[in-house]
């Protein structure tokens, strides 16, 4: 049995994935903003059959209120072994262009805030000597693009830092593993035309489910995007310029 | 892995919302929301009871959370998103099992509901709504009211079958059924007539809580309703029961250019299904999936049926005429050469339905595909229209694109009455159809 916490646990897909674990029967303790949200998606979670479920109320761009949230969560589960990072936020990258507070903020949440997150992780991971770390971070921390690029610049950052971090935790046997997703059908992409590289959120949970559940390093998910993102990054910087990306 | 496109599963009429509100909450399900909603299941129904041009469609899947159960007494409560073949997956290994299933479990419970769903053990447990113990619906003045067979029940009985008109259900109640494992009983009788038909039917009654029978269409004279007679129990349980293997059937990839189901193929592929097995005579141990949902295994078969989509057409005629307006019905399709590969008939018990306008009733049903919607089609199904009019039945609003407004009013005269428990904000082609009564039904189709 996983003692799992999940931060950023109303988003639909931490949701979905949240959903695998509770069929495991595992233990889950769930961080989000908005607390009816949280009631009834741990109400659902039980139903699933999941061994226990806790909810807990915090803004993740407060940090100060991370080291009690991690503080409660193992007091809760009775200890820690998984720590999902799933909440971020998308941007609008004309607003960002426009006004620097805009791009700090976009920063702040999801770079910032998961680097203060983690890094208490990471020690208490270290001193217990095992567990598991996985952040979703996106597809477009590959290569700046300028339909994009403040979102995914710090999507490269915590790319880095996540890399650093499994570099580090190796030999205490703590895993690291950096989700990759990439256009996913959920509220937080509501006013996109879908088109045929959108995942159903379902998909992309059930890959991070398995790729927790593997110990793996790096997932894209769906797979193709590893592909795509080959030949972006490949892409020389003449041919990439010109190209509307 | 496409986003998603709010169509109805027959693909005709077309429709395009203005707008597409997907609720997060039960508590948001309808929010800031003014005019001409609707709520969308999961697009199963075959005809435009489900679509709304130019207004609003609540696309409900994204309610599909599951709310309470108990495995001592079988009381499950979700959310109205949930898909049938999800409560399956839950509650099959705990020794459940769904009181009432349509032939797909692709059916989210807000619209089982809403259609007063019906399934192959209609004559012995009625309707999806008989087991519904209560909902929530949300009215678009920001009411939210909770619907029991005792408590608020005229809105309960205007809700059930109610189409979706009465407000969004947001969550629901539903007493499961007991089984001991996912296994069924089958046993599949070859017949040559429509008479063997009903013969078997009354023989199967009592003993089998699941009948349907798959009719040639294309036979006539002394072949006319040919067919396989289907009847099963669930099995006691014999072992550990295996994955099923949901979803994971292949999928049909795209539209055809035309159909593949025409005047051509019809009567091939009818002959041969009646001639599948030497035998006349089969009984197997079949898991649950197949015998309830044999067409899930393949995902968008509908596609097959071309870029012109397809019509369904259900109706019910009562017991005491049955067999003749049944005979007329079959006889004029297959005169028009029309219909579908495999049609079903039915016969519905007695037991009430508890929705005011559900379409369930005792009597004999039969169900056919029309491939290519078109001028032929239109009239063939309004000559049929007569036939069942005439024999005091009724067609099925959930699989219908094409009944006229006077046709409604002859199947469904409580209408007038439901009318007051529809919310003054939601709306459907569906309804503006058949409400119309003052514009010819034929000028807006294809010709
Ligand atoms: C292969 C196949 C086999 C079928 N077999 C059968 C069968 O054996 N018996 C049978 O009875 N039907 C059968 N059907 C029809 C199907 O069961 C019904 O059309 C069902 O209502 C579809 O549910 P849905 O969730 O897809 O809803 P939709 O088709 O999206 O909507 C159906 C209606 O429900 C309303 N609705 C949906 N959700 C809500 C909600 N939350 N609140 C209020 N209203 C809501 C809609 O407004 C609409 O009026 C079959 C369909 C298919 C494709």
């Amino acid at each position: 049995m996983r003692k799992l916490l999940i931060v950023g646990a109303t988003s639909t897909i931490a949701e979905h994935t949240a959903r695998r674990f509770a069929a495991d029967g595992d233990a889950l303790f769930l961080v989000g903003r908005n607390d009816t949200r949280l009631a009834a998606i741990a109400e659902d979670l039980r139903v699933r059959g999941a061994a226990q479920v806790a909810t807990h109320v915090m803004d993740a761009d407060d940090l100060s209120a991370h080291g009690p949230m991690l503080d409660a969560a193992e007091a809760e589960l009775g200890g820690l072994d998984t720590v999902l990072v799933a909440y971020g936020t998308l941007p609008d990258q004309t607003a960002c262009q426009a006004d620097p507070s805009a791009a700090v903020a976009a920063w702040h949440t999801n770079a910032v805030s998961v680097v203060a997150l983690l890094t208490d992780v990471a020690n208490r991971f270290e001193r217990r000597g095992g567990g598991l770390i996985a952040a979703i971070s996106s597809v477009a921390g590959d290569r700046g693009r300028a339909s994009n690029y403040v979102y995914g610049s710090a999507k490269a950052g915590l790319n880095a830092f996540l890399d650093g971090l499994r570099h580090r935790l190796f030999a205490r046997g703590v895993q690291v593993l950096s989700i990759r997703p990439g256009m996913v059908d959920t509220p937080m992409t509501a006013d996109f035309d879908k088109g045929p590289l959108f995942a159903q959120p379902d998909k992309v949970a059930g890959d991070i489910h398995k790729a927790i559940c593997r110990r793996r390093a790096v997932l894209y998910t769906p797979g193709f995007w590893r592909l795509i993102m080959t030949v972006i990054t490949c892409l020389p910087r003449a041919v990439f310029h010109r190209s509307k990306l | 892995m496409a986003g998603h496109d709010y169509r109805s599963w027959g693909r005709y009429p077309a429709a395009t919302p203005a707008e597409v509100h997907r609720p997060v909450t039960r508590e948001h399900a309808i929010a800031g929301r003014a005019s001409s909603m609707l709520a969308y299941g999961n697009g199963r129904s075959y005809g435009d009871s489900c679509l709304n041009h130019d207004g609003t469609l609540l696309a409900m899947r994204s309610l599909d959370r599951f709310i309470a159960f108990d495995p001592a007494s079988g009381l499950l409560e979700c959310e109205a998103g949930v898909l049938l073949g999800d409560i399956l997956a839950l509650v099959i290994p705990q020794g459940w099992f769904l009181p009432v299933t349509p032939g797909t479990q692709f059916v989210s419970v807000g619209g089982a509901i809403a259609n007063d769903v019906h399934g192959k053990n209609h004559h012995r447990a009625g309707t999806f709504g008989r087991h519904v113990r209560s909902l929530e619906l949300c009215r678009s003045d920001g009411s939210h009211l909770v619907c029991t067979p005792d408590d608020n029940a005229d809105w309960f009985a205007a809700t059930v079958g109610g189409l979706g008109l009465t407000g969004a259900i947001t969550r629901a109640s539903i007493a499961l059924r007991r089984i001991q494992g996912a296994f069924m009983d089958v046993e599949s009788r070859r017949f040559g007539h429509l008479d063997d038909f009903f013969a078997l039917s009354a023989e199967s009654n009592d003993d089998y809580e699941y009948t349907v029978a798959w009719v040639d269409c294309t036979a006539r004279g002394t072949r006319l309703g040919r067919g396989w007679f289907m009847r099963a129990n669930h099995r006691p349980a014999l072992g550990q029961s295996p994955d099923p293997g949901r979803r994971s059937g292949p999928t049909f990839p795209f539209v055809t250019p035309v159909s593949m189901i025409n005047r051509f193929t019809l009567k091939p592929l009818n002959t041969l299904y009646y001639y599948r097995s030497i035998k006349n005579r089969s009984r197997t141990n079949q898991h649950y999936q197949p015998f309830f949902y044999p067409l899930d295994g393949i995902a968008h078969w509908n596609r097959a049926y071309g870029p012109r989509g397809f019509v369904q057409y259900q109706c019910v005629v009562p017991h005491d005429d049955g067999r003749a307006a049944i005979t007329e019905l079959l006889d004029r399709i297959a005169a028009a050469n029309a219909g579908s590969f495999l049609s079903v008939l039915k016969i519905f018990g007695d037991v009430p339905s508890p929705g005011m306008l559900s379409f369930p009733r005792p009597g004999v049903t039969l169900a056919l595909d029309f491939p290519n919607p078109g001028p032929r089609t239109f009239a063939l199904l309004d000559a049929l229209d007569q036939v069942v009019m005439a024999a005091g039945g009724a067609v099925y609003p959930a699989k219908d694109a094409r009944m006229s407004a006077a046709a409604f009013d002859r199947y469904f005269p409580d209408w007038r009455a439901f009318c007051a428990y529809v919310d003054p904000a939601f709306n459907s082609d569906f309804w503006r159809r058949v409400t119309d009564h003052d514009t010819d039904p034929n000028q807006d189709r294809p010709t």
